[in-house]
This record gives C-alpha cells, structure tokens and sequence, in this order.
C-alpha cells in the first residue's frame, strides 16, 4: 500500500442554500479543491461520491464535465461521505491511480428526518407507532449512559454552548451565534434530556477532497496531509443502534469501538497521541459518549473534561473545532467528509479564529450513523 | 366502534395481553417481534413484567407517514423496557407521570388504543405502564 495525501479540500457553506440543488452544492465544493489543489476536472482519474437525500452523486459529471471519468456511487447512510473517502484512499493506496475526489453533498427537507420502515427492513407498524424517529434513540441511549455514568444535564449544555462557540470562527458553519449555557439548559425539551439547542438539525452542504499518491502529491507541493487510517465498521453482537424494535439484555460493544481500535491500529498511534478530533455530535450526548467510545476517556469522566474546558480549542484536546453538526448541521453525505475537511484544514495551520494552537499534527475524525455503522480517519502532518 | 390491533403477530389480548418474541431455532437468541421466517424462528410468549432499560419524552409529532397517531399531538413517553430472560423491548409508555419515569422501575404490559382507523375503529397498540402491585 502507498502512501495517500489531501492535496486539495473544498468546501460550500452548510445550512440552507435557497436555489440550489444539493448536487450543485456538491459541485460547489469539488471546484473549490480542485482549485486549492492546482488541478482540474480532467485530471481527476476518478471520483466516488454520494448523498442519502440529494440523488446520485454521478450526475455531478454534467456539472463538472464528460470526462469519461470513473465515477462510484456511495450510499451509506451517515457514513457515506466516509466511505466515499475510503473508495478513494483504497484506489490510491492499491496503486491503481495517483489522484481522484472523494465528495458528498445533501440537501434535506426541514424537520426531523423522515424516515421509512421498509428502507431499514422493519415492519410498517413500527414506523406508525412513532417509533421511526431517530431523535428518541440518541435521547434513550444518552438517558441510560448519564445514569450509568453520572454526567449531568450541565454538561450537555457545556458540549452545545463550546459548538456555538467555536463556529462563530468557521464560515462554513450554518449557526455562527454564541448561545450562553442558561439558555441552552433552559430552552424546550425536545427529547428528554436533550433541549433544542443540544440537537443538530437535517441540514445542506457540499464537501469535497483531492486525494493523491505521495508522487503526485510532491510534484504538486501539496505532501503536507497524509492520511494513517481510514475506516468503517458496522455493529457488533449486543450494540444498542437507532430503530431497534428489540435488543439484546446481554450488552455489546458498539460499531465505534471497532472503528477505532481498527484505525489507532493502522494508524499505528494511539488516542493519547491525537492532537484535536471531529467526534459526531447528533446531539450533545453523543459527543459525550463517543469521547470515551474513541478512547479519549473514561466513561463518566467527561464532567470533569468539560467543567475544566479540556474540550475547547485551547484545551487538552480540542473537540469539533468548527462547532460540530451542532452548529453545522448535518447534510447527511456530506457530514463526514466536512470531519476531515476540518481536520486538513488545522493541520495545515489554516484555522483561522479557530486554529488550534500549538501546531498540531494528527487529528481524528469520527461518524456514527443508523443503523449502527462508524466510520474513523486519522490525518497526519 | 371497535378496535384492532395494529399488526398480526405483535401480540395477543386474551386472556391477558402478552407479546409474541421469536427464539432462534439454532442460538436460542431471543428478539422482538418474531421474524417471519418460521424455518429460523420460533414464536414464544415474552414476560408480562419488565424493568424500565431507558426512556424518553416524544415532544413533537412524527412525521406522517410513517406516524399514524392522532393530528392533535400530545407528547407521549417511549423507552425500552427489559423482559428478564428474554430481550429488552421498545414501547410507548402510558399511564405515568413523565417526571416519575426512573430506569430500573417496574413495568407491566397493557393495550393501548393509541390511534384512529379511516373505518373509525381504534388502533391497538401494546405498551408498557408502571407496576401498581407486586
């Protein structure tokens, strides 16, 4: 396997873009990496792609031009962007080509998600009870983890009020208002525990990223990103996962736990060695639990992570450095690749009001999605 | 009016309300409701009786399709709740204070008619409520 870096990262704003289509979006975004990399369309060599509302991501090639490329279509759920990424870092890493485009882009209506029974294999009664909404898994898994574990309702305000916070600094984020913790904890439920301003809400977007083998990444003077891992995994035995009609009393891991581990081993590191992470915050409880899912801490430690600011960009670990899907929304394809695109982008020093400081060099980024599937990238500088 | 259950093979009424799980011929493992496929799966009568695993407060009203409840919405409790033995189900709760809910209480199996049908008839659901006697 060859080594594979980010040459090129673009990005088009998150939130409501009126008038344009999700795919434009996505094209958007494929323009601006092209761009920072030095290169066209034409030379990309090929692309994977995808979103879960906004069509099939081959069509991109009307906007982009009739290359001939080869061009993958990616639906994975909220890990699509993900595993657009990884389809391109295995073509390059195998050898078989020296520079493609991973992108992913959404345009989703207002509202919760809406989704279907049949489109996760469940019967049609258990969309009609009200059981089809994603909000109530994360409110029900948080709910057992802060008994289990003691972390309080402060906490989930803390995790919100850092993601408003950080995004007044990121113009690619959608809600750029500072957000004070009286009224995040004080806002309406919408499921209990979580308040409004701890969930993050169907958004639009467009991400895309240039990556090449160390070759062209050196005639490009762009060697600088390297990715050490990217992976996906789905559940394990005994994982509590969105849409679960029933589950197992003997308790599993999780699809996250495998991720990681699977990446700290290819990466060859460990969490103690990561510099700053993107971790999925669906909702403010589950940037909290997917801290101690990816290693970073222990369960129950996260009062003491975010009363003394571990988490913000100058703590011990920067977290969501570009206000998470909190202050971003979640244009489901694009999600994940908006991860890493925040990752390149700090290492590369370019962070602006948001730069971690302290030069960092390796950075994380985590994706969970229904129905139980985590996808991890480690970057490298 | 009368009433109908919201599928077939979720559970019975008589002479008590019980849900149907399957157990897997080959494993023994245990899941809810019970898989159409009778060759794998076995149907088995799941415990009345279970202890709140989880819950929450749907404040909003799901989207129609696929939620067939009532236009006007109330919120409703929904959790999971752990049959001993068997497997930890998702329901609706009905009957409690959303202030009362605790995990670890004691929950017992009802009925609820949760929704209206076009012919007017009520929609039966199962759900779970706290346990009044011991």
């Amino acid at each position: 396997m060859q080594d594979v870096y980010i040459v090129g990262i673009g990005i088009h704003p998150f939130g409501r873009s009126e008038g344009l289509s999700g795919l434009q979006q996505g094209a958007n975004a494929a323009r601006a990496a092209m761009a920072d990399a030095g290169l066209e369309w034409p030379d990309m060599e090929f692309g994977f792609g995808g979103s879960d509302s906004a069509g099939n991501a081959d069509t991109i090639v009307n906007e982009l031009g009739l290359t001939g490329l080869p061009f993958i279509n990616v639906k994975n759920g909220c890990a699509t962007g993900g595993s657009a990424l990884i389809g391109s870092w295995q073509a390059i890493a195998s050898g078989a080509h020296d520079v493609g485009i991973a992108i992913g882009f959404d345009k989703h209506p207002r509202g919760a998600f809406n989704a279907m029974p049949a489109e996760y294999s469940l019967p049609e009664w258990y969309g009609e009870a009200g059981f089809m909404v994603t909000t109530q898994f994360f409110a029900m898994k948080l709910q057992r983890y802060m008994a289990l574990h003691g972390i309080s309702p402060t906490s989930l305000g803390r995790v919100a009020e850092k993601a408003f916070r950080n995004a007044v600094h990121a113009d690619h984020a959608w809600r750029r208002a500072p957000v004070d913790l009286d009224t995040i904890l004080n806002a309406p439920m919408i499921s209990d525990p979580l308040t409004k301003y701890m969930f993050c809400s169907p958004a639009e977007g467009g991400v895309a990223l240039v990556l090449a083998s160390a070759k062209k990444a050196r005639e490009l003077g762009r060697d600088k990103v390297r990715i050490k891992a990217a992976v996906i995994r789905t559940r394990p035995p005994g994982s509590f996962e969105v849409f679960a009609p029933s589950m197992d009393i003997e308790r599993g891991g999780a699809p996250t736990l495998l991720a990681s581990k699977a990446a700290y081993e290819m990466a060859g590191i460990g969490p103690e060695d990561i510099d700053l992470a993107q971790l999925q915050d669906t909702e403010s409880g589950a940037e909290i639990m997917h801290m101690a899912e990816n290693g970073f801490c222990a369960d129950g430690d996260q009062e003491e992570w975010l009363a003394n600011g571990w988490t913000n960009i100058d703590g011990r670990l920067p977290v969501n450095t570009d206000g998470g899907c909190l202050a971003c929304g979640e244009p489901i394809g694009a999600s994940g690749l908006r991860q890493v695109y925040e990752n390149a982008l700090q290492l590369r020093g370019l962070g602006g009001g948001r730069q971690v400081p302290g030069d960092p060099r390796t950075a994380y980024s985590h994706v969970y999605g229904a129905p139980g599937i985590s996808g991890v990238t480690i970057l490298e500088r | 009016m009368g009433a109908s259950a919201i599928a077939q093979g979720l559970f019975r009424e008589t002479p008590e309300p019980t849900l149907i799980g399957g157990r897997n011929r080959d494993t023994g493992r245990i899941v809810f409701p019970c898989p159409d496929d009778a060759a794998r799966w076995e149907p088995i009568d799941l415990p009345r009786r279970g202890t709140l695993w989880s819950w929450t407060v749907q404040r909003f009203r799901p989207k129609s399709p696929p939620y067939i409840g009532p236009e006007a919405f109330t919120p409703f409790a929904i959790g999971y709740v752990e049959l001993p033995g068997a497997t930890i189900v998702e329901t609706q709760i009905v009957g409690a204070d959303f202030d009362s809910l605790t995990i670890g209480m004691a929950m017992d199996l009802v009925t609820t008619d949760f929704a209206i049908a076009t012919n007017g008839d009520a929609i039966r659901l199962y759900a779970f409520t706290p346990a009044t006697e011991a």
